[in-house]
């Protein structure tokens, strides 16, 4: 039932880690400018899941397809060339260097590809990459801050610069794993009024979330983990109205 | 493409003034002559080198003496061989010692953290024990590789006879001894601090920084990092090499003992006291470490005895008996006291020592933010 707009597709994944099945069976396809979350209870293997998909993770069997191109065997760096970005439930970013060049290196990499020699050329002759990277730290609110070291950003800022790392790539798909994870209501809240501004680019997203009220107010397609399997999938009305989905997972805790 | 910023034009100009104007401000501290200067600016150069490799990407090497060692042997090889002329002896030994950094970087940095630290020393020993042993034919093992009369220089016969005497490298026919050979070396250094700093302020500079920050994220940010590291490992290999090169220039006796893991851990000390990742930083380490072992190792027991005189009759005994051992072969356990002192208390090195003094006298105004020069601003913990 493949549709002709699928850009990733998660094919009969299986991941085993010994005795340990952590994920069984996943077929997974995202629809291209859509927001697909996964969500599930702790331990269904999301961020297992994802792991495979960015190519941190090996499947024991099965592989993932990103626009006809097999994702399965591929370094992080040659995935993420291929137009894949990702954020990190605790963000990577440079902490020693400023925020202004933390968004600079990705927009770089997107230019001049996964290496360059490029030693004798002046860091301040780049001047179309630090235009590019201001409108970028502008878009998120944090143009005030360029000067300032990462390292000392708060951790809404520091998820909000590193959601601007990954922007500035223009990235055909995003991959974000728990992004609101640990803020506070307020920097939740900005943060999916960012998330909601960047839906209207038509960039595909995958998101892993566990705070329903996040996953709610940004999912087209969601698809529900447990125990290493999906239980359901569908439109978030059909997945709150799933009784399987409620037993393992909403009922529970919310 | 060539554009600098002002910052980085006067650190420049000012580097400059300071290393050729060095033979007049160090007369006072009785470092003025040829012989320190020469090893200043080369160990300068060792330093600058190993600090993009250490200071700018974060690989802590302890094998770099190995590159040094390669390229001592080189030049005097070229001399041997070729002619006493300097260049060519430079140019081979930075070439040289390029390629096998080349080969030993790549095997190393299959490796990161103390790994990679384990096999570049275990490397470099390697290479010091079979310059000691089955490659004495081209080393000449203990007694070291040094010029002779009967030294076939090719190049030199073909231009007519040698000079008679004991052969010593020139520059065009000058010879480089005493404050000639200063300032070769010191245009050298100036060279290779031009380069150190373009790199630091490159893209590439920045991937190097950006692969010390956060390696993950370089590698989900779409960047092969292994080719860089290597770049900086090959980059600073020869570095090790021209310096190497430029003590065989100033002292043409090449021996088996430059390879060894104490030379090694002295460039590495030197960065640490200077402030690894700032440029002028290793510099001034490799200075402060090159001239208080000139002075350490210089004081015996005699001078010793004087100095502690005006202590009561006994009491003066013991001072020397406990002194002494930090003194001139025991010039090392004062290196190491130094050492620890630092990096428990500065643990940025003199740069950041001088960062913190310049912070205090420059609170009242806090418009401009510190642009780019040297490492970034120390920054209170999250």
């Amino acid at each position: 039932m493949s549709t002709p707009n699928v850009v990733l597709h998660v094919a009969d994944v299986h991941k085993r880690f010994g005795g340990l099945h952590a994920l069984a069976d996943i077929d997974l396809q995202v629809e291209e400018g859509q927001t697909h979350a996964i969500i599930g209870p702790n331990g269904a293997g999301k961020s297992t899941l994802l792991n495979v998909i960015i190519g941190k993770l090996a499947p024991t069997s099965g592989q993932v397809v990103f626009d006809g191109a097999v994702l399965t065997g591929r370094k992080p760096y040659q995935i993420n060339q291929l137009g894949i970005a990702r954020v990190f439930q605790t963000p990577e970013i440079f902490a020693d260097l400023s925020v202004l060049h933390n968004v600079m290196i990705p927009a770089l990499a997107k230019r001049d590809g996964a290496f360059k020699l490029n030693m004798l050329r002046s860091l301040d002759s780049e001047v179309s990459i630090r235009q590019e990277a201001e409108h970028m730290l502008e878009d998120v609110g944090m143009l005030s801050s360029q000067d300032m070291h990462a390292g000392s950003l708060s951790r809404g800022d520091k998820r909000r610069m590193e959601l601007a790392m990954c922007l500035i790539q223009h990235p055909r798909l995003l991959l974000l794993d728990e992004p609101t994870a640990g803020m506070s209501r307020h920097d939740t809240n900005t943060t999916i009024e960012l998330l909601k501004k960047i839906k209207s680019r038509g960039m595909t997203k995958v998101i892993i979330e566990h705070d329903m009220h996040v996953v709610f107010s940004l999912a087209d397609k969601i698809s529900v983990l447990a125990q290493g399997r999906i239980i359901a999938d569908g439109t978030p009305d059909q997945v709150r109205g799933n009784p399987k989905v409620q037993e393992a997972y909403l009922g529970g805790t919310h | 493409m060539l554009a600098m910023s002002r910052n980085d034009i006067l650190l420049f100009l000012g580097f400059t003034i300071a290393v050729l104007a060095m033979p007049i401000w160090l007369q006072p501290f009785g470092a003025a002559y040829p012989d320190l200067l020469q090893r200043f600016m080369i160990f300068g150069i060792f330093a600058v080198g190993f600090n993009i490799l250490f200071g700018l990407t974060g690989y802590l090497s302890f094998g770099h003496a190995a590159f040094f060692g390669v390229g001592s042997y080189t030049a005097v090889w070229s001399f041997k061989l070729l002619s006493l002329d300097a260049i060519p002896a430079m140019l081979f030994a930075i070439a040289v010692s390029g390629v096998f950094a080349l080969v030993i970087g790549y095997l190393s940095l299959r490796r990161s953290g103390i790994y990679f630290s384990i096999l570049t020393l275990a490397f470099a020993q390697m290479s010091y024990n079979l310059a000691y042993s089955v490659l004495t034919p081209i080393t000449n093992g203990e007694t070291g590789l040094q010029l002779t009369l009967a030294d076939p220089r090719h190049v030199d016969r073909m231009f007519g006879e040698a000079m008679p005497g004991q052969p010593v490298p020139t520059l065009l026919g000058q010879s480089l001894g005493g404050f000639a050979g200063f300032y070769f070396c010191a245009g050298f250094l100036i060279i290779a601090f031009f380069i150190a700093q373009r790199i630091t302020n490159s893209p590439f500079g920045m991937m190097l920084k950006g692969i010390k920050s956060n390696q993950t994220r370089m590698n989900y940010t779409g960047f092969n990092t292994k080719p860089y590291t290597l770049a900086a490992f090959v980059i600073s290999g020869m570095y090790a090499g021209l310096a190497g090169a430029l003590l065989a220039v100033t002292d043409p006796l090449a021996g088996a003992e430059r390879m060894q893991w104490t030379a090694s851990g002295e460039v590495v000390l030197m960065t640490i006291l200077g402030g690894a990742g700032t440029l002028v930083g290793p510099v001034i380490g490799a200075w402060l470490i090159k001239y208080f072992e000139n002075i350490f190792s210089a004081i015996n027991e005699t001078i010793l005895a004087r100095f502690w005189d005006f202590l009561p009759d006994g009491l003066d005994h013991a001072a020397v008996v406990v002194s002494s051992k930090f003194v001139g072969e025991g010039w090392f356990l004062t290196l190491g006291l130094v050492f620890v002192l630092i990096v428990v208390f500065l643990p940025g090195g003199i740069m950041e020592g001088v960062r913190r003094i310049a912070h205090l006298f420059n609170r009242p105004d806090k418009s401009s933010p510190s642009q780019g020069k040297a490492a970034p601003q120390p920054q209170p913990a999250e």
